[in-house]
């Protein structure tokens, strides 16, 4: 059985979602007869033609507007950034216009934008970043980042198929690098649920995107060591899965809150909101975040590798944190 | 009441139009004046408060050429084309007083209206940002081969707005169904049009988009209207973006707090004398198409349903707090 990458899982959910639904096209730079800058568009073109897949200017503010606008009109737009960092372009769009539709005048915004996002590789300061806490932010949004090729289709499918503006973003060093067998029937990855990615008794690591690697890479190291760790991929940031970030925080009573994003600010703190204001009691240690570093992302390999959170790091603040 | 083109998009100018036209440059001076003088005054409007008054010819010279699948995406000095799109005095004051029963239920105020049934977009506080998505709402009919088309409202400040090249840019790239409106009216807030752009006219930026466009007298209802005739039938039969530059000047402030002292001595008087509801009116009596008594009955008809309206809109509920959380998001 052929084994599916991350990027080609996106790639077969788009497709599937434009053969079922006439109103959904992908619109971008470079999307066309290129494929996109990841090529995750590639060949597109050739079976859906310029009406469905449109070339734009280097504009992200109007493919930002005008995803809004056809979506307001009927149409169901995936919009590609080339780099999630270049969504900072469009930010008013995004957060001013689309996110306030439905509440200020009950329109449906059906529109996904997706974004390839995160380091590991040496891209530098602006093809880096992980820049999903403005957006979470945001009410009216709802933003999105897989883990898995399995979870990368089915929740584009998911975030094709919602009716309110969906961040998607795509860790960039998973696209090519994580491939699995994934089911022949059409299926969706509700948004807003997470999953439990690694069961454990010991301590929860609560992440998402590529993180959710390198906790699973630590939890294998700390098996040895007979500390049994559960790892929590949140799938969805917004809306968060509270249900299962509690239940595993009670059932191990210890918690780090694992994310490549800068530490202040960062999805951390607000998990560790949400665990002590519900789940205080059965603590028995202090809430741990690992984050990358305050910093913007560096360019050259030991920098950015000392920006970067790693799996070394991770086993270490979980054998302080498991011997609190 | 709804008056929106249903047949010819040339129309020549009757009675019948004249009526209508003056109808809602009326309507519009008479409810701005009541929401800004009165109620705004009366404490009984919270909030900013914005009229185009002295502008009313521009949305009503071309909304009125707007049928009913077209979009609408006014800006904040375009009551006309709410009232013309078919959204009551009723409702507009509901809007404005914050009350469950206008178009945004009291999420928003003021001008910032939208309708998804008249098919008008409201606008967003950050000026300039309906251009982008008007592309958009454009390329949606496109996609689909509607015959419709955008009506995209907005003033000299937006034109320099990143938002307003990238959204024209991407609107004449694609050919997209769009009227362009400009209301040019010599200020943005406080600042001049000199301190705003550097060449003379908005018009003279639409060339380097490769777009038509020019230049109208923005306080003469009939020479905006037939501008709009142009570019509507421009528009329709998909070639693409017309730009139409109505200069005029807001006789107001930027908002109702604004006294606008930075206007020049003279200048606000020199532009009342070309008040363009007095302009049409002087146009049908010379054509002998009404008389000064039938205007009065116009505005005394106008009056009270204004009248009316407010009284209805102030039994109107505000909206209960319990709903503060709702409609964010259709499922979470």
């Amino acid at each position: 059985m052929a084994l599916t990458t991350y990027l080609e899982a996106i790639r077969e959910g788009l497709l599937e979602e434009m053969r079922r639904d006439e109103s959904v096209f992908v619109m971008g730079e470079d999307v066309g007869a290129y494929g996109g800058a990841f090529k995750v568009t590639k060949g597109f073109i050739e079976e859906f033609g310029e009406r469905r897949v449109i070339d734009t200017p280097l504009s992200e503010s109007a493919i930002v507007g005008a995803g809004t606008g056809a979506a307001i009109n009927g149409l169901r737009p995936v919009l590609e950034m080339q780099f999630a960092d270049f969504m900072a372009c469009g930010f008013d769009q995004i957060t001013n216009f689309a996110a306030k539709c439905r509440y200020r005048w009950g329109a449906s915004v059906p529109m996904v934008i997706r974004a390839p996002s995160g380091g590991g590789i040496h891209g530098g300061p602006f093809h880096s970043q992980n820049p999903e806490m403005p957006y979470v932010h945001t009410p009216g949004l709802k933003v999105v980042q897989p883990a898995t090729a399995y979870d990368a289709k089915g929740l584009i499918k998911a975030a094709v198929r919602d009716n309110d503006p969906v961040i998607f973003l795509e860790h960039k060093n998973l696209y090519r690098s994580i491939k699995e067998e994934l089911p022949r029937h059409d299926y969706v990855v509700p948004l807003g649920l997470a999953a439990v990615s690694r069961e454990g008794t010991d301590l929860s690591i609560i992440t998402y995107g590529w993180m959710v690697h390198v906790a699973l890479k630590a939890a294998e190291t700390l098996a040895a060591e007979n500390i049994d760790i559960e790892v929590v991929d949140l799938r969805t940031l917004m809306p968060l899965d509270r249900e299962t970030i509690l239940a595993s925080v009670k059932k191990t009573s210890k918690a780090i809150l694992l994310h490549e994003d800068t530490l202040t600010g960062g999805l951390g703190g607000e998990l560790a909101g949400i665990i002590s204001e519900h789940a205080f009691e059965y603590l028995d240690g202090p809430l741990v975040r690992i984050a990358g570093a305050d910093t913007p992302v560096p360019f050259s390999p030991p920098l950015e590798e000392a920006f970067l959170p790693n799996a070394d790091k991770v086993v270490e603040k979980a054998r302080w944190l498991h011997r609190y | 009441m709804s008056a929106l083109a249903t047949a010819s998009i040339s129309q020549e100018v009757t009675p019948d139009l004249a009526n209508k036209l003056l109808y809602y440059m009326v309507m519009m001076r008479e409810l701005e004046d009541r929401i800004e003088l009165k109620l705004y005054r009366q404490g009984k409007i919270l909030g900013g408060c914005y009229t185009g008054r002295g502008q009313e010819a521009i949305p009503t010279g071309s909304a009125i050429l707007s049928r009913p699948d077209d979009y609408v995406c006014p800006s904040h000095r375009d009551m006309a084309a709410f009232l013309i799109r078919g959204m009551t005095p009723r409702e507009i004051l509901a809007q404005y007083l914050g009350r469950v029963s206008g178009p945004t239920g009291g999420r928003d105020g003021n001008m910032h209206m939208g309708c998804a049934r008249r098919r008008i977009l409201p606008i967003i506080s950050s000026i300039g940002a309906s251009i982008p998505v008007a592309s958009g709402i454009a390329l949606s009919m496109k996609y689909r081969d509607e015959p419709n088309i955008v009506f995209n409202y907005w003033g000299d400040g937006a034109t320099s707005r990143g938002d307003w090249h990238e959204g024209i840019n991407f609107a004449t790239v694609q050919k997209l169904p769009i009227v362009y409106l400009c209301n040019n009216n010599l200020f943005a807030y406080s600042t001049p049009l000199d301190k705003q752009m550097a060449v003379e006219n908005v018009a003279d930026r639409a060339p380097a988009y490769n777009m038509p466009a020019e230049i109208v007298d923005g306080n003469d209802v009939l020479a905006v209207h037939a501008a709009t005739a142009r570019a509507v039938k421009h528009a329709r039969n998909g070639d693409g973006p017309y730009l139409i530059e109505c200069k005029t000047f807001r006789i107001g402030g930027h908002s109702a707090h604004d006294s606008a002292d930075y206007v020049p001595d003279g200048m606000r008087e020199e532009w009342s004398k070309k008040d363009p509801i007095l302009r049409l009116q002087k146009e049908m009596v010379d054509r002998e198409w009404a008389s000064e008594q039938d205007f009065k009955q116009l505005r005394q008809g106008i009056l009270d349903e204004i009248s009316e309206a407010v009284d209805w809109a102030l039994e109107q509920p505000y909206p209960d707090p319990a709903t503060l959380e709702d409609n964010v998001y259709e499922v979470i």
